[in-house]
């Protein structure tokens, strides 16, 4: 039995072309396009490395929906055997399947994304019980591989490309949540018209997070804590 | 504008939605529970006039109307239209006092 699938050639613009891929059982969409390049057209180009969900590179679109390839069974995403595969939405194409990532990661740096101590070596550990409701908080989200599918997902960065987007304000939350972190200008870094507030929770990323994290439960928790500390006068 | 003032929009938007949602289940149940009987505009009138609680609640109600409806106005025009900027603020004001008028007015009529 044979697939059809309909890949996207090219950049910003391009169109589809059309491959017609072997069926066989337990077959991922990372299989049909590593077939397509392997034997059908060594110029296709596309981004993988792990193969098992763990490294996140290799997310593209397929039949309109976000998803890591490795991970999709043929099986549960082909319609009437065809198969549709674009690169992620919300990112610029670098060419066919490649999608150029920096702005993903460029936000999380400006979410205020990387661990700030408050403490040095010398001191005694910090002690955050398992069960607090802080670790808890953070732990509901710590998992993020950064594969872009919630990026890809959300409709707000769609229409306004300045915001910073589920991963990086759910990774700004793992942090505005952890008591041993000090950088207290991140909650004004994530707030405002580019940030949380512009959120409209379609749930969308939640939907779509392979990791099953919800970010907007964290965009939630980061509305809060920016109202809290607008209200203190600590914004 | 500002991360702060869009922080103090949020919080606003959710202030008035608070009130809005007691506001909003009061207005209908009264509307229901008044026409039931049959009464005549006449009669809700007799009821309304001079009535200072009711006063109290309509203008709240619409006062929360005036700043709930351009701050959810916003993001639309933002997202929908790409209207940005000082402009759009602008307009959004202007509506808001737009609602003030009309509902303080009607509530006048009803009240007064």
């Amino acid at each position: 039995m044979m697939l059809k699938v309909h890949v996207w050639r090219g950049g910003a613009e391009g169109g589809l072309q059309t491959f017609e891929v072997p069926r066989y059982p337990s077959q991922t969409v990372l299989d049909v396009v590593t077939h397509i390049q392997r034997k059908l057209d060594p110029t296709l180009a596309y981004r993988y490395a792990c193969r098992v969900g763990m490294c996140g590179s290799c997310a593209m679109t397929v039949n309109g929906v976000p998803r890591w390839t490795c991970r999709t069974h043929v099986d549960k995403v082909a319609r009437a055997d065809r198969l549709e595969i674009r690169p992620l939405r919300n990112l610029p194409v670098i060419r066919d399947l490649v999608t150029d990532m920096r702005m993903f990661f460029d936000k999380w740096e400006r979410a205020g994304g990387h661990f700030e101590a408050t403490s040095t070596k010398t001191d005694d550990f910090a002690r955050v019980a398992p069960d607090s409701a802080e670790r808890q908080a953070i732990d509901a989200g710590i998992e993020c591989i950064g594969c872009g599918v919630c990026y890809a997902a959300c409709d707000v960065v769609s229409w306004n490309p300045d915001y910073l987007g589920p991963a990086a304000l759910n990774r700004a939350w793992t942090l505005v949540a952890d008591s041993r972190d000090g950088n207290d200008k991140r909650l004004q870094a994530v707030a405002g018209d580019a940030g949380c507030h512009s959120c409209h929770t379609h749930l969308s990323c939640t939907e779509r997070c392979p990791k099953h994290i919800s970010p907007t439960a964290g965009i939630a928790g980061l509305k809060r804590a920016v109202a809290k500390a607008a209200m203190e006068g600590k914004l | 504008m500002s991360y702060r003032a869009d922080t103090v929009l949020w919080i606003a938007q959710r202030a008035s939605a608070a009130v809005l949602a007691v506001s909003v289940t009061v207005h209908l149940v009264t509307i229901v529970f008044a026409v039931r009987g049959g009464l005549t505009a006449a009669e809700i009138f007799a009821r309304t006039r001079g009535s200072i609680g009711w006063l109290a609640f309509y203008m709240v109600f619409v006062l929360a109307v005036a700043v709930h409806a351009p701050i959810g106005l916003r993001p639309v025009m933002t997202e929908w239209l790409g209207w940005r900027g000082r402009s759009r603020d602008l307009v959004l004001v202007l509506f808001g006092a737009l609602l003030v008028w009309m509902g303080a007015r009607a509530v006048l009529v009803v009240f007064g």
